[in-house]
């Protein structure tokens, strides 16, 4: 309905990605992941979400340059 | 408070970026909503795999995240049956049979069916239901979000605003109801879905790490299995009882669920699985706004992909909890409530367990999110049936099509005052909740019989229809009111009647058998009315809402693997598979 709702997403999930990514870099020595099993949590959901969401920014840009395309051609 | 956690602002930061995330979407709808039908049915515009995880999304409100994880603690892996059995079956015929007279029709709405395929009153009982329903229900979602973030957010505070004493739980509940106020007031039907898409896969993302580092944490499936079939034990089942879903349903004392094969398929896997996915317009509201015919069938089937795996996140975080608790030397134990577990606070604590902050901002934020659509998703519903089901029918039929626009944003800010005064009312009546529940079990049982016969069989009439639904209803009362669950302690749970004629060995049983025996008496009586009445529609003003009376939808002109055909025969095989495996 007019918003492509892949863009919010893309959006959130890669400025969320980011921050967790960045937080986990700079807490790596934390006991605090004793809970986590000793693996750095907040730094590999950060890169998957970072991920995911350039993802979806990417299917929205193509789908984007898809749908000029086809314009383009029904106005040959 | 012993069980609230120690955020830092990190995780503070997250919540606020989704709220703003949130009302941005609501905003950047807002220049879209010119008409009622762009308002309350999304303009029917929106494609399949939004609709479809938005029709997943809304029933997978953070009540389920919860309650699906206290089951799996306390009934093991036989909670899957409310997916694999529940649902899956239920959404495939949705999407192959029904879909074309939900939206081949001109109907708005489910009760908007009901009026153009039987009569007024038929309509009218489906639609007040409905709408008490669904107020309650985001009420309910209220309330426990406004709980549950009283327990776990560390701020203690007390306000005193315009002469009201406002505690935490009122600000939380005064903020999430304002700010679905906003978004839904704002973008409509398409803020609603738009949102339950982002919170799907926030619950997706947020999730997951929590499970794998759990089932790391109890060794792998393999330890997890060694673990319950401690818990079974001890719990006088055989060892493997809270790790199969089939093996032990033969009869209802030898699984934790307490229901034999018959009741649970039967009961579970056809009449109220049917009967909500097949009619309630909460979900059905979803496919009704995608953009097309084939994307409205695919919406169910695309949602039940994810709703497939789902269990994988929900059920197993219960089923790890409850082997870690047995497990004296975890140092993890689910704290108790009476006699047994509270089973309720499995996703609180396994949270508080396993996730720094950080990813804790994201779970909790995550929950939240479940909860704030579950309110929108019901609020909208509600718009909808309200405007123009209840309204439009009954009040004032003549308006233009802004003047029911702006009825619909109106509803908005009525249903989310009317959510506050029922989150409140759940609040100091705690069992109030569970009566209204009961009532709505009730007026659920019957309900396929009506709608199976309606599109099934043309002769079936409007008498026949609204007394069926009507007599099922208070079988499904009478019903509960003449049997007990094993155990029971209170009239909630049934025997009003006076006289206790049967008693079942579990609740579940009970709402099973209730359904059954609801859905078989709907389903004679509406037959047999039929026959005693005389069909007042003619095959004209019946075509597109009965199968003999409808085109079959062909899709030649799409291959074969991208119709919705193919696509239930993949989804069916899946879910036969995943029983196999875990049977």
């Amino acid at each position: 309905m007019g918003l492509d709702i892949k863009i919010p997403i893309g959006l959130i999930f890669s400025i969320l990605g980011i921050m967790l990514f960045i937080f986990g870099l700079a807490t790596g020595s934390d006991p605090m992941y004793h809970k986590s099993l000793n693996i750095n949590i907040n730094l590999w959901t950060g890169a998957f979400m970072l991920i995911f969401g350039l993802f979806m920014l990417t299917l929205s840009a193509l789908g984007k340059k898809k749908e000029k395309k086809a314009k383009k051609t029904t106005e040959e | 408070m012993e069980h609230s956690f120690s955020l830092g602002w990190i995780d503070y930061s997250i919540i606020i970026i989704y709220f703003a995330f949130v009302l941005g979407i609501g905003w950047a709808l807002k220049k879209f909503m010119k008409s009622s039908k762009a308002f309350l049915e999304a303009g029917r515009s929106l494609p399949a795999w939004v609709t479809g995880l938005a029709f997943i999304s809304a029933n997978l409100g953070a009540l389920e995240v919860i309650g699906m994880a206290a089951s799996g603690a306390k009934y093991g892996a036989t909670t899957v049956h409310f997916y694999w059995l529940g649902a899956i079956p239920a959404m495939i015929f949705l999407a192959i049979f029904m879909m074309p007279f939900y939206y081949g029709s001109k109907a708005r709405s489910v009760p908007e069916y009901l009026k153009l395929r039987f009569d007024e009153k038929t309509r009218g009982f489906n639609a007040f239901s409905f709408a008490l329903m669904t107020v309650f229900s985001s009420g309910i979602s209220m309330y426990a979000l406004a709980l549950l973030a009283q327990t776990i957010l560390p701020f203690q505070f007390e306000l005193n605003m315009l002469g009201w004493h406002m505690t935490p739980f009122d600000v939380y509940l005064i903020i999430s109801a304002l700010v679905v106020l906003i978004y839904t007031y704002l973008g409509g039907l398409s803020s609603a879905i738009y949102n339950e898409v982002l919170q799907f896969f926030l619950i997706v993302i947020g999730f997951t790490p929590l499970v794998i580092l759990a089932l790391i944490h109890i060794g792998g499936w393999e330890g997890l299995k060694t673990q319950l079939d401690v818990v079974a034990t001890s719990n006088g089942f055989q060892p493997g009882a809270w790790t199969h879903t089939w093996k032990f349903m033969g009869h209802a004392s030898t699984n934790p669920m307490g229901v034999e094969w018959f009741g649970l398929i039967m009961g579970l896997g056809f009449v109220l699985s049917f009967g909500y996915w097949g009619t309630n317009f909460l979900v059905v509201q979803r496919a009704m706004a995608a953009g097309n015919m084939t994307a409205a069938r695919k919406t169910p089937l695309i949602g039940a992909i994810p709703k497939m795996f789902i269990p994988f996140l929900v059920i197993l975080p219960g089923m790890i909890a409850i082997a870690l608790t047995m497990d004296p030397g975890s140092g993890f134990s689910l704290p108790l409530k009476g006699d047994s577990y509270n089973y309720d606070t499995v996703i609180p604590m396994m949270l508080k367990t396993y996730y720094p902050i950080g990813v804790l901002g994201l779970g909790i934020t995550a929950l939240f999110a479940s909860f704030m659509s579950g309110m929108a998703g019901n609020v909208t519903a509600f718009n909808t049936v309200w405007t123009y089901d209840i309204y439009q029918s009954y009040i004032y039929s003549k308006g233009s099509d802004e003047h029911y626009l702006k009825v619909g944003q109106w509803t908005t800010v009525v249903g989310i005052l009317l959510s506050i005064l029922t989150a409140y009312v759940a609040r100091v009546f705690n069992n109030v909740m569970d009566f209204l529940q009961l009532i709505f079990a009730f007026i659920n049982a019957p309900l396929f019989a009506t709608f199976l016969l309606g599109m099934f069989w043309k002769r079936t009439t409007g008498h026949a229809a609204f007394y069926g639904l009507l007599s099922g209803t208070g079988v499904a009362a009478i019903h509960h009111g003449l049997t007990q669950p094993a155990g029971a302690t209170s009239l909630v749970k049934g025997g009003w009647l006076g006289t206790v004629l049967h008693t079942y060995p579990s609740e579940m049983a009970q709402n099973f058998w209730t359904a059954i025996f609801a859905f078989s008496l709907a389903l004679i009586l509406t037959i047999i009315i039929t026959l005693l009445t005389e069909q007042k529609k003619t095959e004209q003003e019946l075509k597109g809402l009965v199968y003999s009376l409808t085109p079959r939808i062909t899709n030649k002109d799409i291959p074969f693997v991208r119709r919705p055909e193919f696509m239930a025969i993949a989804v069916g095989a899946i879910a036969i598979i995943l029983t196999i495996i875990f049977w």
